[in-house]
């Protein structure tokens, strides 16, 4: 493969589409599969071979279009019309409108909100291309910012780049990108390795499956580049066994990306050579965190140990290991592309660039968005979520997930970034985003969390391991009606306590959904304790009154 | 060293056990091919014994420790014979507050069973996961591997009252 051979296809391929006067995208993605968009598929693909319109019109299954309330979707190019809530007894009606007036009733307005106030980096191909197509990808910009890092750049030349734009870890953390590139890249090692971390284990955050099911190749260039910047040559993507469609997808594109000389050796005619492997994860919330993760490629359980050694030191089989999310390896195309100062330009002084959310809960409008840093709360819940359903009240948002916390109405114009966030007593986290109405009891919210981080604790050290249960406990005694005022000291001495002596972030951050809802909703737990209600009617009371008013 | 090595005897004549051969020689029959090997087993014969632990860890030479050590470690990896048909209940975090736990509740008070369970004639098993990722369309239900959305009461109970027949 040479990069003029890339165009070819590129140009190849824009003919091939060029043919079709009409192209009906079908949304194939987790989400709008569920709700049956196969079927529209196929049925659309029957009624036009029945109406031998074959050469005409093209139908075809393309990634995440990010409204997934309102599925299955589907777009028609070019001339951009969208449909939502699509059966199979929809095609004729659809097939037959595409040379007439669009069918009024399936539309789907995309002018509104959710889709104007995006502004998509991550997700510039998701919708838009059929995943499992390499020659989509490369139409779209695909693997040019690989040939432009491996015959323009030097690999300290990418990494400036990198560090130029200020991209930060979108797993959560924040850690700048381009740190972690230099630190590998300084490590001596006649071995060194690239990991990506697909174990998206937050519950309620679904971006990375979005992403390596709409565009797989965008993550396998991103490692691709940087491999070539800190001089790896084996990669290995660890994703869960939990999203048989995202493997899948991942599969087919190293097959076609090997297969094309896109990866493997000597890739473009130069010396870099890389090759990347699939690793499943076997459903364990701690194996996001970096050296737990390591530990279960090396196929041991998945029990992180103690940083220092980073793993930019010492990591996969004791070699220099780059670990970065799918997010973040999802950045580097683009900025390759586009250069480090286009991307520091989007967003804030210190977060730069967009994130990718998945917005969920009582929002009327669910999917995947992604939107500039340092928008506010309230545009991303009120504008693009078109605020709570059912006439019912905001109450709290959370974000981070089990290590993150959850933020009241009155925080609701401050600006989504890391420092912000972090502020406020949540995290940017990897973007989970959940909405909560006045249906939502604030203690059981943050029981759930910790019954979440109990049982994913993996149990190596005392504090995360004993103390997530007696948190447990004590919240437990809570909502039941049984807790005293002392109860509710211990519970706070017990956050601490944990925060500061647990080994890895699991525990560290445990407290968060704790500690967040015992700041903003002190009423909801005082209520529990000292009137044996709850206020939102969630929780059943073992004993007083509070059995009414959960009835 | 220099110890030879006999690879052990498949604990039968399955054919299946071709396939987790396969498996662990794609990654050359080392010790990190553990989880892969496990999650071979499983999908083949639907979950983990001590004859498929034994024998994956001799073939891998990895102590018979550290397989049971990793097989009950993951959440995936179950080492009870799953039932007939299988319902999962997400129960992430937009499920939950959408209302997953009600659908458990529905499921015990009709079937008698908790997640994690089967029920006495072997037809059904009940679990939870973490989160499907489908969160867009809370609370989510896999029905023998079809993901359902927007599931309520009474789809959940209509939809698994037809495995019963």
């Amino acid at each position: 493969m040479t990069p003029e051979e890339l165009g070819e296809i590129t140009a190849k391929q824009e003919d091939a589409e060029r043919q079709f006067k009409h192209r009906i995208h079908v949304c194939t993605a987790a989400g709008c599969l569920s709700s049956g968009s196969d079927k529209v598929k196929n049925a659309l693909a029957k009624e036009i071979k029945d109406r031998g319109l074959e050469h005409q019109c093209k139908v075809k299954g393309v990634g995440c279009m990010g409204l997934c309330a309102n599925g299955p979707l589907l777009a028609v190019k070019p001339s951009n019309i969208m449909y939502q809530g699509v059966t199979e007894n929809d095609a004729a009606e659809i097939v037959s409108s595409l040379d007439t007036e669009p069918v009024a009733r399936l539309e789907c307005p995309t002018e509104m909100p959710f889709f104007r106030r995006q502004v998509k980096i991550v997700l510039e191909n998701c919708g838009r291309i059929d995943p499992e197509q390499i020659e989509e990808y490369i139409a779209a910009s695909g693997y040019e910012g690989l040939v432009k890092a491996l015959t323009e750049f030097s690999p300290g030349e990418v990494i400036e780049q990198v560090l130029r734009s200020g991209l930060r870890g979108r797993g959560g953390a924040g850690y700048p990108t381009g740190l972690k590139w230099s630190m590998v890249a300084k490590t001596d090692s006649d071995k060194k390795y690239v990991v990506c971390n697909a174990d998206e284990g937050d519950p309620g955050a679904f971006m990375d499956r979005s992403v390596l099911e709409s565009d797989p190749h965008r993550v396998l260039e991103g490692m691709a580049i940087a491999a070539y910047a800190v001089d790896a040559t084996q990669g290995y993507i660890y994703v869960r066994a939990e999203y048989p469609l995202a493997i899948k997808n991942l599969k087919t594109a190293i097959r076609q990306a090997q297969n094309l000389g896109l990866l493997g050796n000597n890739i473009f005619g130069t010396t870099h050579s890389f090759h990347v492997e699939l690793r499943l994860g076997a459903g364990a919330f701690v194996c996001g965190e970096e050296t737990a993760l390591i530990a279960s490629i090396e196929g041991r359980r998945g029990m992180p140990r103690p940083r220092p050694p980073f793993p930019a030191a010492e990591g996969l089989w004791g070699y220099p290991t780059l670990i970065n999310n799918v997010e973040t390896f999802a950045n580097i195309a683009p900025i390759m592309r586009n250069g480090g100062d286009w991307f520091a330009r989007i967003g804030t002084e210190k977060s730069k660039g967009t994130k990718v959310f998945a917005l969920a809960g009582r929002v009327k409008n669910t999917g995947l968005i992604e939107v500039p840093m340092g928008i506010t709360l309230r545009d991303i819940i009120f504008e693009i979520g078109g605020g709570v359903p059912d006439g019912r009240s905001f109450k709290a948002v959370q974000t981070g997930g089990p290590s993150g916390g959850c933020i009241p109405a009155e925080f609701l114009d401050m600006p989504v970034d890391y420092e912000s966030l972090k502020k406020l007593g949540s995290i940017m986290g990897s973007g989970g985003m959940i909405v909560m109405d006045d249906t939502s009891c604030m203690v059981d919210v943050a029981k759930y969390f910790m019954e979440f981080c109990m049982s994913e604790s993996c149990g190596k050290c005392i504090p995360c391991r004993v103390g997530t249960y007696q948190m447990h406990e004590l919240l437990t005694r809570i909502t039941d009606g049984k807790a005293t005022p002392q109860d509710v000291a211990t519970l706070e001495e017990l956050c601490d306590l944990v925060m500061n002596t647990s080994l890895c972030g699991l525990g560290q951050s445990a407290p968060n959904p704790v500690l967040s809802t015992l700041r903003y909703f002190r009423d909801e737990y005082r209520a529990h304790v000292e009137e044996k209600k709850c206020p939102s009617g969630v929780c059943v009371m073992q004993n007083g009154n509070g059995k009414e008013v959960a009835a | 060293m220099g110890t030879s090595f006999r690879k052990p005897v498949a604990p039968s004549e399955d054919k299946r056990w071709k396939i987790v051969d396969a498996a662990m020689r794609r990654l050359g029959n080392q010790s990190h091919a553990l989880i892969e090997a496990l999650h071979t087993v499983q999908e083949s014969f639907g979950f983990l014994d001590a004859d498929s632990l034994r024998y994956v860890a001799t073939s891998l030479r990895v102590p018979l420790s550290q397989a049971f050590g990793v097989a009950t470690f993951y959440h995936y990896f179950t080492m009870k014979p799953p039932g007939k048909h299988t319902c999962v209940v997400c129960t992430g975090t937009a499920c939950y507050i959408k209302g997953a736990g009600k659908l458990l509740a529905d499921m015990k008070s009709k079937y008698g069973i908790v997640p994690g369970e089967t029920t006495e004639d072997g037809n059904m098993s009940l679990v939870t996961a973490r989160c499907l990722g489908a969160c867009g369309l809370a609370p989510a239900v896999v029905y023998d591997g079809q993901v359902a959305g927007k599931v309520n009461s009474a789809a959940i109970i209509e939809r698994v009252g037809r495995w019963e027949k």
